[in-house]
């Protein structure tokens, strides 16, 4: 694709290519929780116009060995081509590495709505590794008597957890 | 680029690739148990650790072949090396035996590159550094994982006990290898590019006996040990993984998804 051919219809002279560019990030959803904007995940440090006028976009993979995080990347590319910024440059950032922390508000939100409990602690919890972390409320029936099948579950950002009140298994996002 | 990797650039390309190449085929040996693990949960948990260490083996390799700067990419690196030239610590070849000693082996190695992480993060190499401080938060719930297994298999039945000390006793004498500090650990520690492995062994073997007590299983004594992975002799084991892993690429080379 000719990228450079794009910048002749970008922004308008006046637009504010950062505000231009984190409006066409908005609408990029994560592949593994379709539900979910990356930028509601905090994967996007950054975005800020380099010396030469070209864009950077600064984007943090949540776990380093994520599948998702190539098609997020090709995501990101598209939707800045989509929205006529022009050539833009997307640089991974691992540090300081991505946290659940960063997680929004409207994050957390879309999360639980899709039956998955959102991160509760935060990392700096996290040092006893080897004592599990205190069992997150069922998100079905809110019962505290839950456990933990397995740290790890359908994606690397989640674990696998059961209800013992009713019966049902449930996802939880990991607290990293 | 820090300035450690302008001085010294063959021997810090050396030290990356031994960290590399330890998740890689740890990674490898992992990806095994897919479709064959005792439940599936087990299944999705050794195949993530799997994905994680081989994440951890990309950005290494990458940045070991920045580092050589003769234009090999972390593919070229992994697919293309010999088994002389791969640089891991034997322990990651062994190989998967039963369940047990999986998670015996996944304990030890989880607690080594825990403790190693933690202090790599403060690298004066700042790549390195960034590398480490992902890593470990993400090894951190790999050996919450295999640590309370091990705890489930050692005070479980009288068969999970006995099949979990023997693999113990069979694969502890390699962690000697991983603590064994040669002219190359001591260069990069001279330099703050990486900890001291004293410091690495004496905080491994506190969590190793606690996790030990949890799981009522007796730590086997330290021998000497002769294993030289680190530079390159590896164990016969070595090869077959390569095989397998390289096949694709040494059949068809260049070949792409």
């Amino acid at each position: 694709m000719n990228l450079s051919a794009l910048t002749d219809h970008g922004a308008a002279p006046g637009e504010d290519p950062v505000a231009l560019a984190w409006r066409a990030l908005e609408t990029v959803e994560d592949p593994e929780l379709p539900a979910l904007k990356i930028v509601d995940l905090g994967l996007i440090r950054f975005v800020r116009p380099r010396a030469d006028g070209r864009l950077e976009i600064g984007l943090s993979p949540t776990y380093v060995g994520c599948p998702a995080t190539e098609v997020i990347h090709r995501a990101v590319q598209q939707a800045l081509c989509s929205a006529r910024i022009g050539d833009a440059v997307v640089t991974t950032v691992l540090s300081p590495p991505w946290s659940s922390d960063w997680i929004t508000d409207a994050g957390r939100q879309q999360l639980r709505m899709c039956g998955i409990v959102p991160p509760e602690r935060t990392v700096a919890n996290l040092r006893d590794i080897v004592r599990a972390d205190r069992p997150p409320a069922c998100p079905r029936c809110q019962s505290a008597a839950t456990e933990c099948i397995s740290e790890f579950g359908s994606t690397p950002c989640k674990a696998l957890h059961r209800c013992r009140a009713c019966l049902e298994p449930f996802e939880y996002f990991k607290c990293i | 680029m820090s300035a450690a990797a302008a001085a010294e650039p063959e021997a810090l390309f050396r030290y990356v690739l031994r960290l590399g190449d330890l998740s890689l085929v740890l990674g490898q040996r992992l990806g095994e148990w897919v479709g064959h693990a005792p439940a599936l949960e087990e299944d999705l948990g050794l195949a993530n650790i799997a994905l994680d260490l081989i994440g951890q083996a990309r950005l290494l390799l990458s940045y070991a072949g920045e580092i050589e700067a003769r234009g090999r990419s972390e593919d070229d690196l992994a697919y293309l090396r010999e088994p002389g030239e791969y640089l891991n610590a034997v322990l990651a070849e062994q190989p998967n035996g039963d369940f047990g000693q999986t998670i015996v082996r996944q304990v030890l190695i989880d607690a080594f590159q825990l403790e190693l992480y933690e202090r790599l993060s403060a690298s004066t190499d700042l790549r390195l550094a960034a590398i480490a401080a992902k890593s470990v938060k993400e090894t951190r719930y790999h050996l919450r994982y295999s640590a309370s297994w091990l705890v489930r298999l050692g005070d479980g039945t009288e068969q999970s006990r006995t099949l979990a000390q023997s693999a113990l006793e069979r694969l502890w004498p390699y962690t000697v290898e991983l603590f064994a500090e040669d002219d190359l650990d001591r260069a990069m520690a001279d330099r703050h590019v990486a900890p001291p492995l004293a410091a690495v062994h004496a905080a491994w073997s506190t969590r190793l006996d606690d996790i030990l007590a949890q799981a009522t299983l007796a730590r086997p004594g330290d021998h000497p040990h002769a294993w030289h992975g680190k530079r390159g002799q590896h164990s016969e084991h070595l090869g077959y993984i390569l095989a397998e892993m390289q096949h694709l690429q040494r059949t068809y080379p260049g070949a792409r998804w």
